[in-house]
């Protein structure tokens, strides 16, 4: 179970430095939002599999609150976005 | 698209307690009376003062059906997602396209459930919605050719078709069943 | 091996696979040429990532009150990705960040005039600029 937990915490510690690269790159703002909702998406996969390699449920609420909450970034931003001037 | 009844409304409004309270009662995780009693007082108290859109649901449940358009539903969201998975390991620039896909039913339901599922199956993501012609337009990734075009709307056409047996009235069961027509216009 | 190696076992190559589907997520929004492509590997590794991870964790604590919890999570994600996606892809096309040159046929662009009027209205604001 170890390596295990070491293989995940590796992949998903390279697919969060990739979205990190994306929001600095950009090149716009959707490009960013974008990026921020697969970085909060791998945040919520993080949680959960730290919860399951403890095997300790404490921190799972906050997922539901994360993967109900990162809706709304994404669509609020989109919204006001649209006439972005370059 | 005609104007609800006032039973066709009520129904609408029990369902969307049902479904609150159940996710009440999962919220705490136990399925008690006193989460069941306090969650519908909640959800009645949530409706009252954020009242939902009535959804028209003139349909009937196909259980067989159902169980059916899940399983497709979950085959397809992996088969897609190691689709793209292996677009992106992939050299090169992947091809898109944006198609537009007319759906043979056209209430808010049937192209709000299409669209959902649509969006998680293989390389497709909705642009655009009209609600007034019940067009979809949905950009796909990963396209080769236009003959794998063609199939991709199709697979569409085909995903609307499943979720009418699952869950829509005979006659929009017949409207899906009937051979394809070009509309008249 | 006992019951608890073997299931232990499924739960890890669960979590392995949803882990490097999210990687393909990431390495997507690296790799992929313009935003609407970008979207979809926000929309789909992704999510399977994650329900996979989920299930990993479900195996690993199997009690009542934690997989109901888990099936929630599970229901918001499939319920909201798309969304999410669709709000940020129209934006994206109403915007002109489509790379034309990567698609095959484009069946929107003609149509876009009749959607042009309409974010205005809908966000219950009158229509400040002039038509461009």
């Amino acid at each position: 179970m170890t390596v295990a937990a070491v293989a995940v915490a590796a992949l998903l510690i390279a697919a969060c430095a990739m979205a990190l690269v994306r929001i600095i790159r950009g090149p716009t703002t959707l490009d960013r939002i974008v990026a921020t909702d697969v970085l909060l998406a791998i945040t919520a996969t993080a949680i959960i599999a730290e919860a399951a390699f403890t095997r300790d449920p404490t921190a799972l609420p906050v997922v539901v609150v994360v993967s109900l909450l990162g809706i709304t970034g994404s669509v609020g931003v989109a919204r006001f976005v649209t006439r972005e001037k370059p | 698209m005609s104007p609800l009844t006032k039973r066709e409304r009520i129904r609408s409004r029990i369902t969307a307690v049902i479904g609150l309270v159940l996710v009440w009662n999962l919220l705490w995780g136990e399925f008690t009376w006193m989460n069941t009693i306090s969650g519908a007082v909640i959800a009645v108290a949530i409706l009252l003062v954020f009242p939902l859109p009535p959804v028209k649901f003139g349909g009937r449940l196909r259980p067989l059906h159902v169980i059916g358009f899940f399983a497709r539903f979950f085959y397809d969201l992996v088969v897609a997602s190691f689709q793209v998975a292996f677009l992106a390991f992939r050299p090169g620039e992947p091809k898109s396209a944006i198609v537009a896909v007319e759906l043979r039913v056209k209430s808010d339901l049937n192209m709000t459930l299409v669209a959902e599922a649509v969006s998680l199956v293989p390389g497709s993501l909705i642009a655009e919605a009209d609600q007034q012609t019940g067009t979809l337009y949905i950009h796909m990734l990963g396209v080769r050719d236009a003959e794998h075009l063609e199939r991709l709307r199709a697979e569409v056409l085909h995903v609307e078709a499943r979720l009418i047996r699952a869950i829509g009235s005979d006659e929009e069961l017949r409207r899906v069943n009937a051979p394809r027509e070009e509309p008249a216009t | 091996m006992t019951l608890q190696g073997v299931l232990d076992a499924i739960a890890a190559v669960c979590m392995v696979t949803g882990a490097l589907l999210s990687l393909a997520a990431g390495v997507a929004l690296l790799r992929f040429p313009d935003l609407l492509s970008r979207m979809h590997a926000a929309a789909k590794p992704q999510v399977l990532g994650l329900l996979l991870v989920l299930t990993g964790c479900a195996i690993r604590i199997a009690t009542v009150v934690d997989v109901t919890t888990m099936v929630l999570i599970a229901f918001f994600q499939l319920a909201t990705a798309p969304v999410a996606a669709h709000m940020v892809g129209r934006a994206a096309y109403r915007d002109g960040q489509t790379r034309t040159d990567l698609l095959i046929t484009d069946e929107l662009a003609p149509q876009m005039d009749r959607f042009s009027e309409r974010p205005a209205e809908r966000n219950g604001r009158a229509s400040v600029d002039p038509p461009a």
